[in-house]
């Protein structure tokens, strides 16, 4: 397997909580993987591992070591701007800038100071269009973003991560605040995009789990139990916890 | 269960002190709104006599202030009370968001909740003992910063003075800053917390730096908020008078620059009130001061209250 992230003996601490135990990890390039498992089991503490989400939040430690190719995101001389800007996150709402439509997008590229106004224009209308809200915004693109429905907020929001050009793409339970409909215009789009993207997705819907996975990863109270291709852990886990959380004993 | 068919089961002492009770929750409740009724309307009785001597608007415009000749003008007090405020939020404002800034986007959460408690007591800090500091540390050091200036830039508008003294509308604008910064910086980190940690991360995720995140997705949601914080901050030196009698001089003209004493409303109620009795419609004229000084608060602190509901509203959706 030929992995992209390769996550060695990872632990998390909020303060005395060790929320995240020894974990083992390999993820594989371009394809989809799926972290499930009931709540509160460190799906997403996990997921914000790989962006150093942590970072942010006081009295949290992390220990072990997170190699995005060869390169450990933990090592104190690594930019973690960086590395947000090869990793990117979809929250599990979106949250907009307060700009428009347009500015939303082009932001992640002015950050990085790309501000050829032709170039800028160009790259916006690709994302949209890979995120599948073009056709719906490009007479519009100039009113704040807040004026479309959550639907396409998200699909917004992933405009703006994919314009960073990210190598990965982590979504913590991307289509959770989201109705059927436009759940499903996500799914699609990230199943369009594994060809040219690493995917990473927290869900706590196993059936998304089954339509998109091609790798999963079941974790219960902070541990890794299972993780492997999708057909195999979905279909005949070997774990008698993954098995009990599948049939929905859990 | 059946529920009784009537009430006739029911006590009715019980009935009755409910009814009491909220009756009298209801009439505690509506006590700070009724003094400020009567106080307005108290001000505005005493308040009209005078407008038999001058319009209104002689009254607000006018410069002269003789009252033994019934001249009422209080313009001079006007601009001394604007020049203190103005003067006052210039010197608070920027550092205070500065400050309200670092403790909520880049200090640990021990500095913030260390310090929170601090500045709650600056603002608990009787206003006598802000005068006397201001007579003691700034009022000297004011000529100082002025011959400064006057050495690096020479003469400039609003900055040359012929007061020797260091009585003047900077040293109340610089004394009331430090008063209003409490209220200042606690609205603002207020303000600043709610705006939902998602919209960092918003920007944080495609590789902004935290002041990237700061100045594109924090402080445009805040805006309305820090201003109204400012405005909080304004209405509070508007009617401060204690403070800013001590050190502002108290000269009734209009300052020329910053180095001139001011004479501000509130210094004028309070310096006059009950020497005034043997001068017809002195009386008048200070209720009116005072009335004016009670409706621009008011106002203030309507809007601000209005802006700062629809902010914490527009954090909660």
């Amino acid at each position: 397997m030929d992995s992209h992230i390769s996550i060695k003996d990872l632990n998390v601490y909020y303060g005395d909580n060790h929320a995240l135990k020894s974990v083992n990890l390999d993820i594989p390039r371009n394809q989809i993987t799926a972290i499930i498992g009931p709540s509160g089991c460190g799906k997403s503490t996990l997921l914000k591992t790989l962006n150093r989400f942590h970072d942010l939040v006081d009295d949290t430690r992390v220990e072990g070591e997170v190699r995005f190719d060869d390169i450990d995101i933990y090592a104190p001389d690594v930019d973690v701007t960086e590395v947000r800007t090869k990793i990117g996150l979809i929250a599990q709402r979106p949250y907009l800038l307060p700009m428009s439509i347009f500015d939303n997008v082009a932001f992640g590229l002015r950050i990085h100071h790309i501000t050829n106004r032709r170039e800028v224009k160009g790259q916006v209308e690709k994302y949209l269009q890979l995120a599948g809200l073009w056709d719906e915004v490009k007479d519009r693109l100039h009113e704040p973003a807040t004026s479309l429905s959550i639907g396409q907020q998200q699909r917004l929001c992933l405009a703006r991560g994919l314009a960073v050009e990210p190598e990965v793409l982590l979504g913590d339970e991307p289509t959770s605040a989201l109705d059927p409909i436009s759940a499903k215009n996500i799914e699609v789009s990230l199943q369009q995009l594994k060809s040219q993207y690493t995917i990473v997705i927290v869900t706590h819907v196993l059936r998304q789990a089954r339509r998109l996975a091609d790798h999963v990863v079941f974790m219960y109270l902070g541990e890794l139990v299972e993780a492997g291709p999708a057909s195999k852990v979905l279909k005949s886990p070997k774990d008698p916890r993954t098995k009990a959380y599948l049939s929905g004993e859990m | 269960m059946r529920l009784s068919q009537s009430n006739s089961r029911t006590p009715f002492g019980r009935i009755f002190n409910d009814k009491l009770a909220a009756r009298s929750f209801l009439l505690a409740a509506s006590f700070p709104l009724l003094v400020l009724l009567f106080m307005a309307g108290a001000l505005l009785l005493r308040t009209l006599p005078i407008f038999q001597f001058v319009t209104p608007w002689e009254f607000l415009t006018g410069d002269l202030w003789r009252p033994s000749q019934g001249e009422f003008g209080l313009s001079t007090f006007i601009s001394g009370t604007l020049w203190v405020t103005l003067l006052a939020l210039v010197v608070a404002v920027p550092p205070c968001i500065l400050t309200s800034i670092f403790l909520v986007e880049y200090a640990r959460r021990g500095t913030l909740r260390g310090l929170l408690p601090v500045i709650d007591l600056l603002a608990g800090i009787p206003s006598v003992v802000y005068g006397v500091w201001g007579v003691l540390v700034v009022v000297p050091l004011v000529p100082r910063l002025g011959q400064f200036l006057r050495s690096v830039f020479g003469d400039l508008p609003l900055l040359t003075s012929s007061n020797p003294t260091g009585f003047s509308i900077l040293a109340g604008g610089i004394v009331l800053a430090v008063m209003i910064s409490p209220i200042i910086v606690s609205i603002t980190i207020e303000v600043l917390r709610s705006i939902p940690q998602g919209v960092r991360e918003a920007a944080l995720a495609v590789g902004s730096t935290r002041w990237q995140a700061v100045k594109h997705a924090v402080l445009p949601n805040a805006l309305p908020g820090i201003i109204a914080a400012a405005v909080m901050g304004l209405s509070r030196a508007f009617g401060e008078t204690l403070a800013v009698m001590m050190v502002v001089g108290n000269t009734a003209a209009i300052p020329r620059s910053v180095f001139d004493p001011g004479y501000p409303l509130t210094a004028l109620i309070a310096n006059n009130y009950g020497e005034m009795m043997s001068i017809p419609r002195y009386d008048a004229a200070l209720m009116g001061a005072a009335l004016l000084l009670l409706v621009v608060v008011i106002v203030f602190n309507i809007l601000s209250a209005l802006v700062l509901a629809r902010v914490s509203q527009g954090a909660r959706s």
